[in-house]
């Protein structure tokens, strides 16, 4: 076979990064993210997402080349990621170059005068060597990250991580900080700008992080080797601060961080209530369903009717009351629909539960039903929950009054109030959380039980555990109602939350957002549900401003995860052995 | 001895095609039987009929002097039939202790609700359940190896594995579908012995298929052979060695065995002759 020759791979390389910025700039990306700064007056975001094409570019050269020549000849390793860079660069001058000689803009709508101003830094055309420049710039830094030692590119690498992570949430920090009055909101000035990190900020952070990472590195054995030398009564009151506080932070959260990151997360619970759902029928069983929404959906409906005091309400009785009635009609939904889809395997069975969720959807905002379902107007006006005396329905459109249990001073604390009208995303957040936590409890004591089992046995192999005396109809169809009766319980705290609920809010999408989120996460893990929910619905929740690119970002993350780490960002169990084993088994 | 299984003018067909041609077969109880018969006779075929896997289209199957032939295969399996596969069909991604579990299912009566709750009558079943799923690795030497997923034992293993599977599943009729396949000389005269002590220490009768005809005349009781889903001769190792319908079946394929060789050079001394 012909040996590859480095620069032959520089130039690929090049070339593709290359094709991957103009893409970038033509799809908008570097317009809009140019609006944000990484660090305030230094780089944008646009143009730091350029140079970390170049800069990749360059350090994939490089590792292309020391793999194929050896790691001393490292003249040609960082020639050719200085090449890669250069090119890469180059491509995106070619772009200008030829934009401000041809009108792109009839086919590339972005291709605009403030995307060539913004490639040449204001300048204009004759700026343009500044591109390549700093393209081959990049490149090189690429490639001398290479040669860098790990106790060297560790810290680093964590740095810039957080540098990047802390701008892009900044304007999120800043608010928090800011509502935790004066003082903290000096604090959020000196950190955070109107659209970054400031300059100061962003150095904290870098150092803080390295200097955490090198005193890990140096003293982190030590400290493990500390608690692990305490004794057991030491270790279990270590391991019981660690949950307390986690729990303080949980209770303190919506309070500190205010509606909106209250309101992502409770978003993010009720993603992680269908995922759950979702990983005992797809997870455990096997069971493909592509119509997961339609239980969320149901459950939404049967709050909606129960408690709604719009036009559509039936029987104004309270969120709670009709909780337990939500999840019972879900489960009789989950019967309905694995009644007849129980012969069906594998492809079919994803078509079969698709037809499922969109007749749902139709017959939910059709005209026919409007008279029941409100049709395309939705219900509206459901009834928040109340803790404490709900006062009888009057008449439509008006309110039940929700007395609090009590009232008054206690010691030193005036108007204490406990109980109330939980209306506000901060506080139906302790319900999502509670429900979150219920149900992952259940899923977890399920799988442990001799029902996961058996799911998981027909999961593998159906004919096999028919064989050993598993009863197909009845495991399959608990998969089904069991699955159906957590995602209603998420979709019955959704409709109170919303406190309105449309048909065309229960889009296909969030089914496939919930197969990706486990998948992302990690087939039938539990813990994987919630990091997949966190990773998938959470981030692109709060990063508001990429939203516009939120599947774009979203596809290339699953086409890298499924590339990288298929089992998921938290596997199961046994999926972190087998690939465990598989790596035993490649150093023999 | 009563017979535990009884098979009448059992048929089934794929299509135009009778895998299984009105075969009457009897299986005495505590008893070794083997069936044989050259590739695409229709012996896995008549195994999925006695299961459940695959229904018999005519024909009676009594097990225990009750009718199966209507049964779902978790049914059967439930009266005391279980198997192995020819392919060895081993839950993959799951632990060899949790295969065994499986194989469990039918003893154990804890409910999802009181595993949800966790109360001290499921927490105790599923204890002795693991005992017992250890026990069963001892009993096919597999002991230490339960945190292994199914997939990551080496092929002997797995083979043990799927029968201790089985047997979790307190079979009074074992049938096993070619156990000795990729097995080396040693290795099946170890699984000659272990299937005796199945039958003698568990007291489960055995139905075999298998190619290995070391392995078949060593063991067996009785033997039934099978050619284009017919039975052609059933009887003593001994008579099946000497039957010369057998003998054409599977000389007629080119098929060389130790009992079938001594024929074929009989005969070819009779053609040199």
């Amino acid at each position: 076979m012909k040996k590859e020759n480095f620069i032959w791979s520089a130039l690929k390389i090049g070339l593709t990064s290359g094709a991957i910025a103009i893409f970038i700039c033509l799809i908008g990306m570097v317009d809009v993210f140019s609006k944000r700064d990484v660090v305030e007056e230094v780089i944008t975001l646009g143009q730091f997402v350029l140079l970390a094409t170049s800069v990749m570019a360059g350090l994939l050269a490089s590792r292309r080349t020391v793999h194929l020549l050896g790691r001393e000849k490292w003249t040609a390793a960082l020639v050719s990621g200085l090449a890669a860079g250069f090119i890469s660069g180059g491509m995106v001058a070619l772009l200008v170059l030829l934009g401000d000689k041809v009108n792109l803009r009839a086919i590339f709508l972005n291709a605009s005068p403030v995307l060539y101003e913004l490639l040449t830094f204001g300048k204009g055309v004759g700026n343009i060597w500044v591109l390549p420049l700093m393209g081959a710039l990049g490149g090189l830094l690429g490639g001398a990250y290479l040669y860098l030692p790990g106790r060297i590119s560790h810290p680093v690498n964590r740095g810039l991580f957080i540098i990047v992570f802390m701008a892009l949430f900044a304007g999120l920090f800043r608010v928090i900080f800011i509502n935790q009055g004066p003082e903290m909101e000096k604090v959020a000035k000196y950190l955070f700008g109107q659209t970054g990190l400031t300059k100061a900020g962003a150095l904290i952070f870098f150092f803080g992080v390295i200097l955490i990472t090198v005193f890990w590195t140096y003293r982190g054995a030590a400290v493990r080797a500390g608690v692990a030398r305490l004794p057991k009564a030491g270790q279990v009151s270590l391991r019981v601060i660690a949950i307390a506080l986690i729990a303080i932070i949980a209770l303190a959260l919506p309070g500190v961080s205010g509606p909106f990151i209250s309101q992502v997360i409770v978003t993010v619970a009720l993603f992680i209530l269908m995922g759950l759902g979702l990983n005992i029928t797809l997870g455990f069983a096997g069971l493909l369903d592509l119509g997961f929404v339609a239980f969320y959906a149901i459950g939404a409906y049967t709050v909606g009717l129960l408690t709604s005091y719009g036009p559509f309400g039936l029987q104004h009785i309270s969120f709670w009351e009709a909780i337990p009635i939500a999840v019972l009609v879900s489960i009789a939904a989950g019967f309905t629909l694995g009644l007849p889809v129980l012969g069906v395997r594998g492809d079919y069975l994803a078509i079969a539960t698709l037809g499922f969720g969109e007749i749902v959807r139709l017959l939910a905002g059709s005209d026919f039903l409007s008279p029941y379902f409100g049709g395309p107007q939705g219900i509206i006006g459901i009834q928040k929950p109340c803790i404490g005396v709900l006062e009888p329905f009057v008449k439509m459109d008006v309110p039940r009054v929700c007395h609090p249990i009590w009232t008054g001073d206690f010691l030193f604390l005036k108007n204490i109030t406990i109980g109330g009208e939980l209306g506000t995303p901060q506080t139906i957040y302790f319900v999502a959380i509670a429900a979150a936590l219920l149900v992952a409890f259940v899923a977890w004591r399920l799988r442990e039980s001799r029902l996961g089992r058996a799911w998981m046995a027909i999961r593998e192999d159906e004919d096999v555990a028919e064989a050993l005396g598993i009863n197909l109809i009845q495991t399959k169809l608990l998969a089904y109602m069991l699955g159906a009766a957590m995602a209603g319980l998420g979709g019955a705290i959704f409709a109170t939350l919303i406190g309105s609920i449309f048909a065309s809010s229960m889009q296909l999408i969030v089914s496939i957002n919930v197969v990706a989120l486990i998948i992302v996460g990690g087939m039938g893990s539990i813990p994987g549900v919630i990091v997949g929910a966190i990773a998938l619905i959470g981030l692109p929740e709060l990063l508001r401003e990429i939203s516009e690119f939120r599947y774009l970002l979203y596809g290339a993350a699953l086409i890298a995860m499924m590339l990288a780490k298929p089992e998921g960002l938290w596997p199961s169990q046994a999926a972190k052995r087998e690939l465990h084993h598989e790596n035993t088994e490649a150093q023999l | 001895m009563a017979p535990i299984l009884t098979a009448t003018k059992v048929t089934k067909r794929f299509g135009g095609l009778v895998a299984v041609n009105n075969v009457d077969f009897e299986i005495p109880d505590k008893a070794i039987v083997s069936i044989i018969g050259p590739n695409g006779a229709g012996k896995t075929t008549f195994f999925n009929c006695i299961t459940g896997f695959g229904k018999a289209d005519e024909g009676q199957l009594l097990f225990e002097g009750a009718p199966i032939q209507k049964l779902r295969p978790d049914q059967i399996t439930k009266l005391g039939i279980s198997r192995t596969y020819q392919n060895i069909r081993l839950f993959a991604d799951m632990t060899a202790l949790e295969n065994i579990l499986v194989g469990q299912h039918v003893f154990l009566h804890a409910s999802w609700m009181s595993a949800v709750i966790g109360t001290r009558k499921q927490r105790n079943e599923e204890k002795s359940a693991l005992a017992e799923a250890k026990r069963l690795l001892d009993f096919v030497n597999l002991q230490g190896k339960g945190d292994m997923l199914a997939r990551n034992l080496p092929y002997g293993a797995q083979r043990r594995l799927e029968i201790a599977r089985a047997l979790a599943t307190k079979p009074k009729l074992l049938l096993l579908d070619e156990p000795s396949a990729g097995m080396n000389p040693r290795e099946s005269e170890d699984l000659t012995t272990f299937i005796r002590r199945l039958r003698d220490e568990l007291g489960i009768t055995i139905l075999l298929i298998e190619h290995h005809m070391r392995v078949v005349m060593g063991i067996s009781e009785h033997i039934t052979v099978l050619d284009y889903g017919e039975k052609i001769a059933e009887g003593t190792p001994a008579e099946i060695q000497s039957n010369t319908r057998v003998i054409e079946a599977y000389l007629g394929r080119g098929a060389a065995t130790e009992g079938m060789a001594t024929a074929r050079e009989r005969q070819e001394k009779k053609k040199a002759g």
